[in-house]
């Protein structure tokens, strides 16, 4: 054939999985984000089988201890060890994200991908719904909605998980409608492809990783939602630990035992700058047009 | 193909299509018809914008949803304006198929060649999965893609432009369609690949007993693919007939024109291209009479009164003209100096 055939193939196996791991072991953010990710989630796991002192039990009587080596990191206002209510804290903190962030992306991409493949009425539809929704701030929405159905976690998780869905429509309408333009959607359809077949094999996986990205993101804003509104008291109500009421239990004794304060700050810190560098990661990672260069 | 019979294998009528655009609804095709049996080949050319790529989608039924289509297109007898999208599918890529212009484009970028080459098969044949990858290699291996068993693994982004051509001409042909359509196949590629491009189209029409319809702007690529050619300007067909009668013949201002702007080997240096003075008009307000008058030397009042008869001057050779008289005597004079 033509000069053309002198064009280098790679093997097959470095476009896969082989490949993407190499380079990501190379990205010094994603690397980070993913330790401190799984740090998180190491934390809420280990405290489903081990830590070191009950989360629940109250301990009157060394109330306030500073960092020891039976309570690493002391005791707070009621006994109870820090290091434990740090680990078991974590677990609402995953379970928040996870379920808020998921029901944002089941609705969001869902409402989003038929918004781009149908257009016309039903995509103004969808889209000023998404724009009714926005607008309300989300933790004022959840304030709403704990006054209405009372504080807890399921109110606190639903009404976070509501408010991500407009975002995700947002995104992915956008890179869908943009799909939609490219010139290998009209081939497909020259193929034949209805427009389900188009959406779920060409339209998702090349907004998939717009998508995994903005999925971090909205996680670690899910995880700072959820600290709002237990610190507000209307998320995880007591005796269940969450990162957000050990900060508002901490107020009060801000000056008497200010680090009762910082630990769980740097917990949600930890948390949230691991998902936004892992998802800057991602982003990087999975950009096609990135990968092809190396 | 030896079987041939005398019904067309598709028939368009006085096809219309009516467009909405930012400038209010724009007739982009108008009075276009055209018959191709098995094995013909016909070329559509013209500068953008003139209504080739519409004519062709129209064809497909990919026009947006705000088209308005009028008259008629038949395949083996079977009317397709108005048919059903789902109705619509079941044709496309089985029956009649579409290469475009763009392979970089053409292909998705998320998934392997064997994969987009497959799914024609796996969708209209309704071949198994492996069935469906031994069809994809055998097809890549026919279209000349090198090393095909092992390619067929491969990414679009790990293909040239011209093997990816090639892929996409694998997918148009996978389902041996009927009638294949190839919108400016070439026009994205290095010259060199061109030529393989085009010998290998023409080499499946042959093989496979299809019909062709090629879009292009180059009047060389017209000239040496098809047995026939129609000259679009403005939205209508300003002249056709066999490739022969019409470039030895140019009956039509626009077709000449079109011919002294071919830049050309041996004319001395600093020599400039011939143009076409203007531009072609804005499809929301051609103009009432000939689309080409604006910018025809020899146009008279009467040309602006209404849109021309296509007349026949010689062996179904017809010129969308009123005054083929002057044009295509000053044709001869030209080609006699």
């Amino acid at each position: 054939m033509s000069a053309s055939s002198t064009i280098p193939l790679a093997p097959a196996t470095s476009i896969g999985a082989n490949s993407f791991w190499r380079r990501a072991l190379r990205h010094r953010s994603f690397v980070l984000g993913t330790v401190l990710c799984l740090l998180v989630l190491g934390a809420a796991l280990l405290s489903l089988v081990w830590t070191p002192w009950s989360a629940y039990d109250i301990d009157v009587l060394s109330k306030l201890k500073p960092p020891s080596a039976s309570h690493w990191l002391g005791t707070d206002v009621f006994g109870r060890d820090i290091v434990s209510l740090l680990l078991v804290g974590a677990r609402a903190t995953i379970l928040v994200g996870i379920i808020a962030v998921g029901i944002g992306l089941s609705f969001g991409v869902s409402l989003g991908l038929t918004a781009a493949a149908r257009r016309g009425w039903t995509e103004e539809l969808i889209m000023r719904m998404s724009d009714f929704t926005f607008a309300f701030p989300a933790v004022l929405s959840a304030i709403m909605l704990a006054a209405v159905f009372g504080p807890g976690m399921v109110t606190s998780i639903t009404a976070i998980g509501i408010f991500q869905i407009p975002v995700f429509v947002r995104v992915v309408r956008g890179s869908a409608g943009a799909i939609w333009a490219r010139e290998f959607v009209l081939a497909a359809r020259a193929c034949g492809k209805g427009r389900f077949r188009i959406t779920v094999e060409h339209v998702l996986p090349n907004v998939m990783s717009v998508l995994i990205v903005q999925a971090t993101i909205q996680f670690a804003l899910a995880i700072l939602a959820e600290a709002a509104l237990s610190y507000l008291g209307l998320g995880t109500q007591p005796p269940t630990p969450s990162w957000g009421r050990m900060l508002n239990e901490a107020q009060s004794l801000l000056f008497q035992a200010p680090m009762l304060a910082v630990y769980p700050g740097m917990a949600i810190a930890i948390a949230v700058l691991g998902l936004n560098l892992l998802g800057d990661g991602l982003r990087d990672l999975l950009d096609p047009r990135l990968s092809r260069e190396r | 193909m030896s079987k041939s019979n005398d019904t067309p294998l598709i028939a368009v009528e006085g096809l219309g299509i009516s467009l909405n655009t930012s400038r209010g609804r724009a007739q982009a095709v108008r009075e276009v018809s055209f018959a191709l049996r098995r094995g013909e080949t016909l070329g559509l050319v013209g500068e953008s914008g003139c209504g080739k790529s519409i004519t062709a989608l129209a064809l497909m039924g990919l026009l947006p949803d705000s088209a308005i289509v009028s008259g008629s297109v038949r395949l083996d007898g079977g009317e397709l304006v108005g048919l059903t999208e789902p109705d619509y599918c079941r044709l496309r890529g089985n029956r009649i198929s579409m290469i475009f212009q763009e392979p970089m484009t053409a292909l998705n970028p998320m998934h392997t060649i064997g994969r987009q080459v497959a799914e024609p098969l796996r969708r209209h044949k309704k071949l198994s999965a492996a069935e469906a990858r031994r069809e994809a290699i055998a097809l890549l291996d026919r279209v000349g893609l090198p090393d095909a068993a092992k390619r067929v693994d491969a990414y679009p982004h790990q293909l040239s432009g011209g093997q990816r051509q090639r892929v996409t001409i694998a997918m148009a042909l996978a389902c041996q369609p009927d009638v294949l359509i190839a919108d400016e196949p070439t026009t994205a590629l290095d010259v060199t690949i061109q030529r393989q491009i085009l010998d290998l189209i023409a080499d499946l029409v042959e093989e496979r007993g299809m019909a062709m319809i090629l879009i292009s702007h180059d009047l060389g690529v017209i000239a040496e693919n098809v047995q026939r050619m129609m000259v679009m300007y403005g939205g209508t067909v300003v002249e056709r007939g066999t490739t022969a009668q019409v470039f030895s013949r140019m009956g039509h201002p626009y077709t000449q024109g079109l011919f002294r702007a071919r830049p050309r080997l041996g004319a001395g240096k600093g020599t400039r291209l011939t143009t076409i003075a203007g531009t072609v008009p804005e499809l929301a307000d051609l103009p009432k009479g000939c689309t080409f008058a604006d910018r025809c030397s020899f146009v008279i009042e009467r040309c602006r009164a209404a849109l021309p008869v296509a007349i026949d001057v010689g062996g179904d050779h017809r010129v969308r003209c009123i005054r083929t008289d002057v044009s295509m005597a000053g044709a001869v004079a030209e080609a006699g100096a």
